[in-house]
C-alpha cells in the first residue's frame, strides 16, 4: 500500500495543505478577522522550536546519552518562566520600535548601529544554515527509508542521489516558494505574516499528534504500558544506563550549560525571535505561553524514552538508525498508516522551521545587510531611485531562494557525516553569541556598542575555532591532526581541549569558552570606552522602556511632501496615505495643509522605515530628507547652553527678590526707628522746655524774689537752653550724616591738640561733678592724621562728658591716655565711673540707646552722643570701642590710621 | 509592590526554583537504578518537577490575570 506515488501524494498534498490555510489566514487577516490572534495559537507558533531534530533526533540523543536529551526542553520551560521579564520587555521594545529581527534589535540598541547588525545578521546566516539543511537531511532520509517499505534499509551517500531525483531538493523547491509567497507577500511595516502563523501552528499540532500516537501505539500495542517496557527494558544490562545520569566527571557541567544553551537559543534563534516577539499580537498573550509553551514540551517528550527503548529491544543492534526510530518501527510493526503520519510529521517539524527560519533570515540579510551596502553605495544613488518596495521585496526573496540553496548545498556535501543531533546544537551555541549583548542591552544602559560588537565577534570565532572547524574535518577538508594534536602540533590549542581544558562534551566546551570571552569582551570593552549620544539615547529608551512611555524628542524638521514621497517609495502609495491619516486621526491634526514635518511626525516615519528596511538603514534614509540631524554635538550643546542659561536666570531671580526682600526689612526697620526717632526727640525736647517754662512762669507770678533765687532760676533757664540747643544740634549732625549731607573738611590734625582743647572746653563740667582729668601721651610728638578737628573735638566732648556723667561725685578720676604704632594712632578715655554691663555694651553704640542708670528715674542726655561719635570715627576710617567692668569703670577706646584708607566720600 | 512586579518577581522565584530543582545536586539524588511505579525513578522526578513548574507558572499569571480583568 505505501508505494512511492501514495507517499508522494500525501507529501505533497500535504504542503498544499499548509498552502491553504496560510492563504486563508492571510485572507482573514486582509479582512481584519484575525485568526491567529488569541494564545494558544502564539504558544503553538513557539512550538516551531522542536524542528525534525526533535522529531527523530531526540530519539537517537536518548539513545546515546540517556536523559540528556531532555535539558533541550528544559531550558526553555526554566526560560518561559522569565518570559515575562525578559521577553515581555523585548516585546514591548520591539513593538515601540517597529524591530523586526534580531539583528535589528541589536544594532538598534547599540545607537542604531549598521556594524552591529550586519555581524548579527552574518552569525546567523552562518550558524543556521547548517540548521536548515539538518531539516532538509531529515526530510530526504524520511523519504528514502519509508520509500523502502516494507523493507527497512538505512540510507547511505545522499550525494549519489541525482539532484534531480532527490526529493528534499523538490521539498526545498516548495518550500522556497512558500516562504516566499507567505512570508514576503507585501511589504509590512510590522513583518506580520499571519498566514505563517496559521500554517506553522497547525504543523506544530500536525508532529506533537504525530509523536504522541507513535508513542502510544509502541508503548501500549507493543508492550503492556509504561511499567512493562522499562521492566524489559531493564532486563538488558547495557539499557539500564539510559536510565541515569552519566557516570562522568563534567556530565552534570554539560547538562547545565545545555540547560543555558537551549535557554537562549529560545529566544535568541531568529525563528524563535520571529514567532515569540515579531510575530507577537498581544503581549497578554504572554500569560498562557508561559505554561502553554512548556506543557507542550512535555508532551513531546513524554514517549521519547519509550520509542527509542522500544527501537533497541526491536531492531538487533547497529542495523537502524536509532534517528529513524520514529519511523522504522512502525514500519516494522507494519503499522502503514502510523509509518505515514510518523513521515508526515517529521516532514511539517522540519518544513516549519525552514519556513520560519529562512523568513526571519531573509529579513536581516535585506535590512541589515544588502540595504546599507545599496544605500551607501556612491553609484549608482540607490536613495534616489523611486519605489523601492519591489527592490525590497525582490531582496527578500532572492534570499530566501539563497539561504535554501545554501541549505541544500551544505546538506549534500557535508551534511551527511553529520547526525542529526550535534548541528542543532553547534546552531544554538552560534546564536548563544547574542545573549550578553541582548540581555545585557536591555538591562544595562552603561553597555556601549563596542563592547557588544566586541564581545560577539570574540565568541563567535572561539565558537567557529571549537565546534565549526573540527566539522570541517569529518568531511576531509581539513587533516584529522587538527583536533587531535592540535594546529602546528600545539596541544594546547586542540579545538575539543582548548588550554587543556577536558572532561567536557565538546559543545558545553565550546560554549563555555566562547561564553567566557563574550561575556568578558562585552563587560570589558563596555566599561572602557564611551557610549555617543545615540547610544545613551538607545539606551535608556530600551532599558527604561516600561518607565517612560514618552519618548526623547529631537529638534528636527523635514518638509512633510519628502517625508511621504521617503515613505510612499518603500511602503507603497497607498499604504503610506493610509499610515499618514492614520497618524493625523490620533492626533487630530491636518496633515495635508501643514508643509513641515515635526519631530514627532519625523521619528513615526523612521519607526514605519524601520518596520520595512530595519533601524540602521531607516535612520540612514530618514536622515537625507531631515533638514538638520540634530545630533551634532553643537546642537546639543546649544540646548544645554539655553537650559543653562534659564538656570542662571532663575538663580538671579532668586537672588534679586531675596535683595528686595531684604530692603524692604531694612525700609520697615528704618521706619521704625525713625517713629523712635521722633518720639525720643520730641520727649528730650520737652522735658528742657517744661523746666524752662515752669521756671520763668514762677519768675513771672513771684514779684518779691530774692536776688539770689532770681539769678540762680535765671541760670537754670540758661543752661536748659543750651541743652536745648545742644540737643537740637546733635538731631541736625546726626541727621546730617545719616543722609550722608554732613561736609567734612579734612585736614592734617595732630591728636594732642584735639584733646588738650576737648579738656579744656570741659574744664567747667568736670570741675562741677568734683572729677579729675589726667592726660598721658608719649614723649615723642603724635604723628598728625587727616581729619576733621571739629568732629574730633565733638568725638572728645561726648566721651569725656560720657565718663563725667557716670563718675561718682567727688571721686572722679578721669585718665586719657594717647599711643601711637606704625599705622594707627590710639586714644583711650578711662574712668572708675559705675561701669557697663556686658549686654549694654554690645548696644550702647545704636541711636538713642540710653544707659538707664537704676540710681535716677529718667536717663540723662539724647541717646544720640555715643551713635554721632562712632558714626566719626567710622568716617575717619577707625574703629571705636568699649571695654568696662560694672563697678570698676569704663575704659572708651578709639583708633584712627594715619594714612588714610580712602577719602571721604 | 504592583501586581505586575509581584508577578515578575514571583516567576522568576520560580524559575531560580526550577533551575536548583533541575540541577546537580539534586539531579543525582535521583539518578539511581531502580524503578518507581514502573518508571525510572530519574525519568519520573524530571517529569514530575516539569509538571509542578508548569502548574506554578499557570497558577501564577493565572491569579494576577484575573486580578487584572477585576481591575478593569
Amino acid at each position: 500500500m505505501l508505494e512511492t506515488a501514495t507517499i508522494l501524494f500525501f507529501s505533497f498534498g500535504y504542503m498544499g495543505f499548509l498552502f491553504a490555510i496560510a492563504y486563508f489566514g492571510d485572507k482573514h487577516a486582509e479582512m481584519g478577522r484575525s485568526i491567529v490572534g488569541n494564545p494558544y495559537i502564539y504558544a503553538l507558533s513557539m512550538a516551531v522550536y522542536c524542528t525534525a531534530w526533535t522529531f527523530y533526533g531526540s530519539v537517537g540523543r536518548a539513545v546515546r546519552d540517556g536523559p540528556g536529551f531532555l535539558t533541550i526542553y528544559i531550558g526553555p520551560t526554566l526560560m518561559a518562566a522569565l518570559g515575562w521579564l525578559v521577553l515581555r520587555k523585548i516585546i514591548r521594545i520591539s513593538k515601540i520600535h517597529h524591530i523586526t529581527s534580531i539583528a535589528d534589535f541589536i544594532g538598534s540598541r547599540y545607537g542604531k548601529s549598521t556594524i552591529l547588525g550586519g555581524v548579527v545578521t552574518v552569525i546567523a546566516v552562518l550558524g543556521i544554515v547548517p540548521y536548515i539543511a539538518l531539516q532538509l537531511k531529515a526530510i530526504s532520509t524520511s523519504y528514502l527509508v519509508i520509500k523502502e517499505y516494507p523493507e527497512i534499509v538505512m540510507p547511505r551517500n545522499f550525494a549519489k542521489v541525482p539532484v534531480f531525483q532527490d526529493t528534499a531538493f523538490y521539498v526545498s523547491v516548495l518550500l522556497a516558494v512558500f516562504s516566499i509567497l507567505f512570508g514576503t507577500r507585501h511589504l509590512e511595516t510590522t513583518e506580520r505574516h499571519e498566514g505563517m502563523v496559521a500554517a506553522i501552528a497547525f504543523e506544530c499540532v500536525v508532529k506533537l499528534i504525530a509523536f504522541i500516537s507513535i508513542g502510544t501505539f509502541i508503548t501500549y500495542s507493543l508492550y503492556d504500558g509504561f511499567g512493562d517496557l522499562f521492566e524489559k527494558a531493564r532486563a538488558v544490562p547495557e539499557f539500564r544506563r539510559l536510565l541515569i545520569m552519566e557516570d562522568r566527571t563534567g556530565a552534570y557541567i554539560d547538562w547545565g550549560i545545555y540547560i543555558f544553551l537551549s535557554m537562549t537559543a529560545i529566544i535568541f534563534l531568529p525563528r524563535q525571535f520571529h514567532v515569540a516577539v515579531v510575530e507577537n499580537i498581544n503581549e497578554d498573550h504572554l500569560n498562557k505561553a508561559i505554561w502553554l509553551f512548556p506543557l507542550y514540551l512535555l508532551a513531546i517528550n513524554i514517549f521519547v524514552l519509550p520509542v527509542a527503548l522500544g527501537g533497541l529491544l526491536e531492531f538487533p543492534r547497529g542495523t537502524v538508525d536509532a534517528d529513524t526510530f520514529v519511523l522504522t518501527l512502525p514500519m516494522a510493526l507494519h503499522q502503514e498508516g502510523l509509518a505515514l503520519l510518523a513521515y508526515i510529521g517529521g516532514t511539517s517539524a522540519a518544513t516549519g522551521m525552514v519556513i520560519v527560519e529562512t523568513v526571519a533570515l531573509s529579513t536581516m540579510i535585506c535590512n541589515e545587510l544588502v540595504m546599507p551596502v545599496l544605500l551607501r553605495l556612491p553609484f549608482p544613488r540607490v536613495s534616489q531611485w523611486g519605489d523601492m518596495s519591489g527592490v525590497l521585496l525582490g531582496i527578500r526573496r532572492s534570499g530566501i531562494a539563497l539561504l535554501l540553496l545554501l541549505g541544500y548545498t551544505y546538506f549534500r556535501f557535508i551534511g551527511e557525516y553529520y547526525p542529526l543531533v550535534s548541528t542543532g546544537l553547534v546552531s544554538f551555541a552560534a546564536v548563544a553569541q547574542f545573549a550578553p549583548a541582548i540581555l545585557g542591552g536591555i538591562f544595562w544602559k552603561r553597555s556601549t556598542r563596542l563592547g557588544a560588537l566586541w564581545g560577539m565577534v570574540a565568541g563567535f570565532l572561539v565558537w567557529a575555532y571549537t565546534l565549526f572547524l573540527p566539522s570541517l574535518v569529518q568531511t576531509g577538508l581539513l587533516s584529522s591532526g587538527f583536533v587531535t594534536e592540535g594546529p602546528w602540533g600545539i596541544a594546547l590549542l586542540r579545538p575539543f581541549q582548548l588550554f587543556g581544558l577536558e572532561g567536557f562534551n565538546n559543545v558545553a566546551h565550546a560554549v563555555f569558552w566562547s561564553m567566557f570571552v563574550n561575556v568578558g569582551g562585552y563587560i570589558g570593552v563596555s566599561l572602557f570606552t564611551q557610549p555617543s549620544p545615540m547610544e545613551h539615547t538607545q539606551a535608556a529608551l530600551f532599558v527604561d522602556v516600561f518607565k517612560s512611555p514618552e519618548e526623547f524628542t529631537w529638534r528636527r524638521t523635514a518638509s512633510v511632501p519628502d517625508l511621504k514621497s521617503l515613505l510612499e517609495r518603500f511602503l507603497g502609495e497607498q499604504r503610506t496615505r493610509e499610515l499618514l491619516s492614520h497618524y493625523a486621526d490620533s492626533r487630530r491634526l491636518d496633515w495635508e495643509k501643514s508643509l513641515t514635518a515635526d519631530d514627532d511626525l519625523i521619528s513615526y516615519a523612521e519607526k514605519l522605515l524601520s518596520g520595512a528596511i530595519g533601524s540602521a538603514s531607516a535612520r540612514v534614509m530618514v536622515a537625507s530628507v531631515v533638514k538638520e540631524e540634530s545630533l551634532g554635538i553643537e546642537e546639543v550643546m546649544n540646548i544645554l547652553d539655553e537650559t543653562r542659561q534659564v538656570i542662571i536666570y532663575s538663580k538671579e531671580l532668586e537672588r534679586t527678590t531675596s535683595e528686595l526682600k531684604a530692603a524692604n526689612e531694612r525700609l520697615k526697620e528704618l521706619d521704625r526707628l525713625k517713629d523712635e526717632f521722633i518720639s525720643t526727640v520730641t520727649h528730650e525736647l520737652r522735658t528742657p522746655l517744661t523746666s524752662v517754662r515752669s521756671i520763668a512762669e514762677i519768675l513771672q507770678d513771684t514779684e518779691d524774689l530774692d536776688p539770689d533765687q532770681h539769678r540762680q532760676f535765671l541760670g537754670i533757664i540758661i543752661k536748659e537752653s543750651e541743652r536745648l540747643t545742644r540737643l537740637i544740634n546733635q538731631v541736625l549732625d546726626f541727621q546730617k550724616m545719616e543722609s550722608g549731607r554732613m561736609e567734612w573738611q579734612i585736614q592734617e590734625v595732630d591728636l594732642h591738640e584735639v584733646v588738650s582743647d576737648a579738656v579744656s572746653r570741659t574744664e567747667q563740667l568736670v570741675r562741677d561733678k568734683g572729677a579729675a582729668v589726667r592726660i598721658h601721651q608719649p614723649e615723642a610728638p603724635m604723628p598728625k592724621i587727616p581729619g576733621d578737628v571739629d568732629r574730633l573735638i565733638q568725638v572728645m566732648l561726648n566721651l569725656i562728658s560720657n565718663a563725667v556723667k557716670f563718675c561718682d561725685e567727688d571721686r572722679g578720676r578721669i585718665d586719657i591716655t594717647l599711643s601711637h604704632g606704625i599705622e594707627k594712632v590710639r586714644v583711650d578715655v578711662e574712668d572708675n565711673g559705675i561701669g557697663i554691663s556686658p549686654e549694654q555694651q554690645e548696644r550702647i553704640f545704636d541711636k538713642f540707646h540710653q544707659i538707664r542708670n537704676v540710681n535716677k528715674a529718667r536717663p540723662s542726655g539724647s541717646g544720640l552722643g555715643l551713635s554721632i561719635t562712632r558714626r566719626i570715627v567710622e568716617h575717619h576710617g577707625g574703629t571705636i570701642r568699649v571695654k568696662s567692668e560694672p563697678g570698676t569703670g569704663s575704659t572708651f577706646s578709639f583708633e584712627l590710621p594715619i594714612q588714610k584708607a580712602s577719602d571721604a566720600e | 509592590m504592583t501586581a505586575d512586579s509581584q508577578k515578575t518577581a514571583r516567576l522568576v522565584a520560580l524559575f531560580l526554583l526550577g533551575w536548583l530543582l533541575f540541577n546537580f545536586p539534586m539531579l543525582s539524588l535521583f539518578s539511581l537504578n531502580r524503578l518507581v511505579f514502573g518508571i525510572p525513578s530519574l525519568y519520573l522526578y524530571i517529569f514530575g518537577v516539569w509538571v509542578f513548574i508548569i502548574l506554578s507558572a499557570a497558577l501564577v499569571t493565572r491569579i494576577t490575570e484575573q486580578k487584572a480583568s477585576d481591575h478593569r
